[in-house]
């Protein structure tokens, strides 16, 4: 998994059945200490994360596999909200 | 399967419910001479390691999800062993 800082949502009314009922978030990847690298990406939502959280991520396969039915196109999710990073 | 150093812990409490009660630690990949090789990762823990130790991670699902015993997990990195030693060069 990865950090990430969710920096929006993103709103899609036609979409892949697969993504069906998903929430769909805009995510800032983030280092240890909280500095942003790389582009943002969007990520499913798994924890119900909103703006400013600092979140755990994950992308591939493993992503998919968040959400109820796991065959599905999805390439990122948010597993968790951070509470504390001890680095 | 590569190596790393521990080099903290993440605590979340609102978490998908395949990493409930595992411990999440922080981990820098190490080349085999023990420099830093690419971006902090997060990892489940199971071998009890803690903040210093030199672990072997594994960031593959299907390796992951037989180390953990969970098949159906969506998790991806995880420690499964403690370095004690590494040896490279003419003494390997």
């Amino acid at each position: 998994m990865k950090l990430g800082r969710i920096v929006g949502s993103v709103m899609c009314t036609v979409k892949d059945p697969g993504l069906e009922g998903a929430r769909l978030l805009l995510l800032q990847p983030v280092d240890e200490g909280g500095r942003a690298y790389g582009d943002p990406l969007i990520a499913c939502d798994a924890v119900q994360a909103g703006p400013g959280d600092l979140v755990l991520w994950e992308g591939g396969r493993e992503a998919a596999m968040t959400l109820p039915d796991s065959f599905n196109p999805a390439d990122a999710a948010v597993m968790g909200i951070v509470d504390r990073v001890d680095a | 399967m590569t190596l790393g150093r521990v080099t903290g812990t993440v605590v979340s409490t609102m978490k998908i419910p395949d990493l409930r009660g595992r411990k999440l630690l922080l981990v820098q990949p190490l080349d085999p001479y023990g420099n830093p090789a690419g971006r902090t990762v997060i990892a489940c823990d199971t071998v009890q390691a803690g903040e210093g130790d030199t672990v072997m991670l594994i960031d593959e699902g299907n390796s992951s999800r037989q180390i953990l015993g969970a098949p159906k997990a969506a998790v991806r990195t995880t420690i499964f062993a403690i370095v004690d030693q590494i040896r490279t060069g003419k003494d390997a």
